[in-house]
């Protein structure tokens, strides 16, 4: 089956470029179900070769498909090992859920076939990612899963502002692709080939830690521009514009995992420096308090959820940081889970209120629309580390990790558990906002049920948020002992041992859980007018997480105005004074010559036969006079 | 009384100025046309004294090349003429001046 694996990448290529063609004749539903079949299929495929892992004591196989640029050493080959093989099952898995709910929220869109194009599209490039070899692959998934991520977020750009944000997600985008690809070139340098199994065998004894510590702060670079990390997160809050499935698939469950997997899969060359791991773990750390602050006082529904997405993604760098790889993506998978449900539900909710996303006119809406609020709710307690829902158990082993590592990972662990606090108060106050209250709808608006089309997707990720954790918790380790042949060159950074320290550990956790939980119960719970007194009392600090420090305008201002600048005065000082006028110039000097010249040709023989006599004239006196 | 070189020469030259004055002054084509055989006829008898004179057939090889690029010139030369006579009545070369700049 293994040798079949490229079909995980094939097939939901094949319904891109099938859809890309044949899209338009295809009728509403149709094209939606082929590309979830795609998907589906390729699930399938990757379920089944996958089955070796489970049964335990398999290694990885590279599967060589053809020679792509041999000079580098890359070809097309999938590296197919249990970090690869778990992360394309959460990629197909997830996004087929996803694909099928879009069948049912893009009802009705003119551009219907061309959104499950690139959604399709979009699981190919970030299966390309996953499964690559090599880093040469890896790179075209990267940049891929880029390009997708801006026809995604950009698709209703007839809106000033999605494109605006399609732009910005490509630009940030950017910024951290150059880390990575000049990151890639000091590997090629130092190994002279970028496939993975040459370069991590060999790490240990030809890489310096000096230069281990520049590719892992490079490759730290690329993967904040991707996994959204301070200071390049500020794409993924606007990237909200997109439809809400794309938020989901994009911005939740997949492409931003990227950064962590590109971490995870480096792990021999993060394993030579510590200064690199301490680095990667600060920056997580920083994030994770960072965008949880942020999203303490969005109104946005959907930006409460970028931001916690965000500060998810700080939690699972502090993870690989700290060298716990298998807890940092044991928490990728489980946030895919949780995550991907909260973006759905919030879809269903927007899809309910007529596009309403300003949850300071919602509420009341669990008589509405219980399976949505249920599901919600369940998601809410997941990422908020209510035992035993999936998210308590990554999380913990994430803060474990941290705790026992010791020294300044103690620190980042307290960080850990404050955003742990803020992340039960934020997702509370989201879920009492919108599902319990007195209605604060605008007139006109009658909510209702999503379809069971998109609530049967709701429905599979609760319970993979209830049960997902089960599957690596300190009694039982099986993700750990799945993932174990990946990570085999490298060591493992472990919460505590024994009972009694995973009781305090966890308890300290669960209780920041609950604290958070039950202060926005509290606060939230009342007259609208009890709750905007509540949030005045912390002002200024509400305005500032409201406006997001302000992020955006120093941005705009210390960036992007001087870039803009910048590009003006070459603009306008020197490409059409000095460039353009040194063209110009040439061509004037010559129609001037020739206006001048112009009255010689009068069109009268006899002028021209007078000249020619003249110039014989003058050549005879020459020449007579003694001439050359 | 020797005739020498230098009547051939004076003779060219006379030749010559009269074919160059007339081409400057008539303004019929035909006329111009012959005014530039004559011209090319004195060049020709220069050369053929300025041979005799230095014993050199050089200017003789000359004078037949000259003859049969002038008789070429004279095939499409004159068949421009005609071709200019029937688009208009007029045979003056100061009417065909559209190819001033």
């Amino acid at each position: 089956m293994t040798e079949l694996v490229w079909l995980v990448i094939a097939l939901p290529l094949a319904g891109a470029g099938f859809l890309h063609f044949a899209g338009k004749y295809l009728r509403e539903p149709l094209a939606g179900w082929l590309a979830s079949a795609a998907i589906g299929g390729s699930f399938v495929v990757a379920a089944v070769a996958a089955v070796p892992f489970i049964q335990g004591g398999e290694h990885g196989t590279a599967v060589s498909l053809w020679d792509w640029m041999p000079a580098i050493g890359a070809s097309m080959e999938i590296l197919w090992d249990p970090l690869s093989a778990l992360m394309a099952l959460v990629v197909t898995g997830v996004g087929s859920l996803i694909h099928i709910f879009a069948i049912g929220y893009m009802h009705g869109d003119e551009r219907f076939h061309r959104f499950f194009t690139y959604l399709n599209l979009f699981a190919a490039s970030m299966l390309t990612l996953v499964l690559a070899g090599n880093y040469a692959m890896l790179f075209l998934g990267w940049e891929l899963v880029g390009l997708c991520s801006y026809l995604l977020i950009g698709f209703w750009f007839t809106r000033p502002t999605a494109a605006a944000a399609a732009k910005k997600a490509f630009i940030v985008n950017r910024i951290g692709d150059l880390g990575l690809m000049v990151g890639l070139m000091l590997v090629f340098t130092t190994f002279g080939t970028l496939s993975y199994t040459g370069i991590f065998e060999r790490a240990g004894d030809e890489l310096t830690s000096g230069l281990a510590t520049a590719i892992g702060l490079l490759f730290l670079v690329g993967a904040a521009g991707k996994s959204a990390q301070v200071p390049l997160y500020v794409w993924l809050p606007d990237a909200m514009e997109g439809p809400t499935p794309v938020s989901a698939l994009i911005h939740a469950a997949t492409m931003v995992t990227a950064g962590v997997y590109l971490v995870a899969r480096s792990a021999s060359i993060f394993e030579l420096s510590t200064v690199a791991q301490v680095t990667v773990a600060t920056v997580g750390a920083a994030t994770a308090i960072w965008a949880a602050s942020i999203a303490l006082a969005q109104r946005d529904i959907k930006r409460v959820l970028a931001y916690s997405t965000v500060s998810q993604l700080g939690y699972m760098f502090l993870a690989v940081g700290a060298t716990a790889y298998v807890a940092g993506i044991f928490h990728l998978m489980t946030h895919a889970f949780f995550k991907a449900l909260l973006f759905l539900g919030a879809g269903s909710v927007i899809h309910a209120m007529n596009d309403e996303q300003d949850m300071y006119k919602m509420g009341g809406l669990l008589k509405k629309m219980p399976v949505t609020a249920v599901t919600m709710g369940i998601a809410t307690l997941a990422i908020a580390g209510i035992p035993p829902l999936a998210g308590f158990w990554s999380k913990d082993e994430i803060l474990g990790s941290a705790f026992e590592r010791g020294g300044w990972f103690s620190v980042l662990w307290i960080v850990g558990l404050v955003t742990a606090l803020l992340t039960a108060f934020y997702m509370t106050r989201q879920w009492v906002l919108v599902f319990l209250g007195q209605p604060r709808w605008d007139e006109g608006i009658e909510p209702h049920e999503s379809p069971r089309v998109m609530t049967a997707p709701l429905v599979i990720l609760a319970v993979l948020s209830v049960f997902g954790g089960l599957i690596n918790t300190p009694l039982r380790l099986t993700l750990e002992h799945f993932l174990e042949p990946a990570f085999e060159l490298v060591k493992l950074q472990h919460p505590p041992e024994g009972v009694g320290m995973f009781i305090l550990l966890a308890g300290l956790s669960v209780l920041a859980g609950l604290a958070g939980a039950a202060a926005a119960y509290l606060a939230y719970n009342r007259s609208s007018d009890e709750w905007r007194g509540f949030e005045g009392g912390f002002e200024p600090l509400w305005g500032a997480w409201e406006k997001a420090y302000g992020v955006d305008d120093i941005y705009g201002r210390v960036i992007v105005a001087p870039g803009k600048r910048a590009a003006e005065a070459a603009a306008f000082q020197f490409d059409i004074p000095i460039i353009d006028g040194a063209v110009n110039g040439l061509g004037r000097v010559f129609r001037d010559l020739g206006e001048w010249a112009r009255p010689i040709q009068t069109g009268y023989v006899r002028n021209y036969g007078a000249l020619f006599l003249a110039g014989t004239i003058v050549v005879v006196i020459w020449l007579v006079a003694g001439g050359a | 009384m020797i005739v020498g070189a230098e009547w051939y020469m004076t003779v060219a030259a006379a030749l010559f100025l009269i074919g160059a004055f007339g081409l400057l002054l008539r303004r019929n084509a035909l006329i111009m046309f012959m005014c530039i055989e004559l011209m090319l006829n004195a060049v020709n008898l220069t050369l053929i004294a300025a041979g005799r004179a230095l014993n050199d057939l050089g200017g003789q090889v000359a004078v037949f090349f000259i003859l049969v690029v002038a008789a070429a010139e004279v095939v499409v030369g004159l068949a421009i003429i005609v071709a200019i006579f029937r688009r208009r009545t007029t045979a003056s070369v100061d009417e065909l001046s559209e190819l001033r700049g």
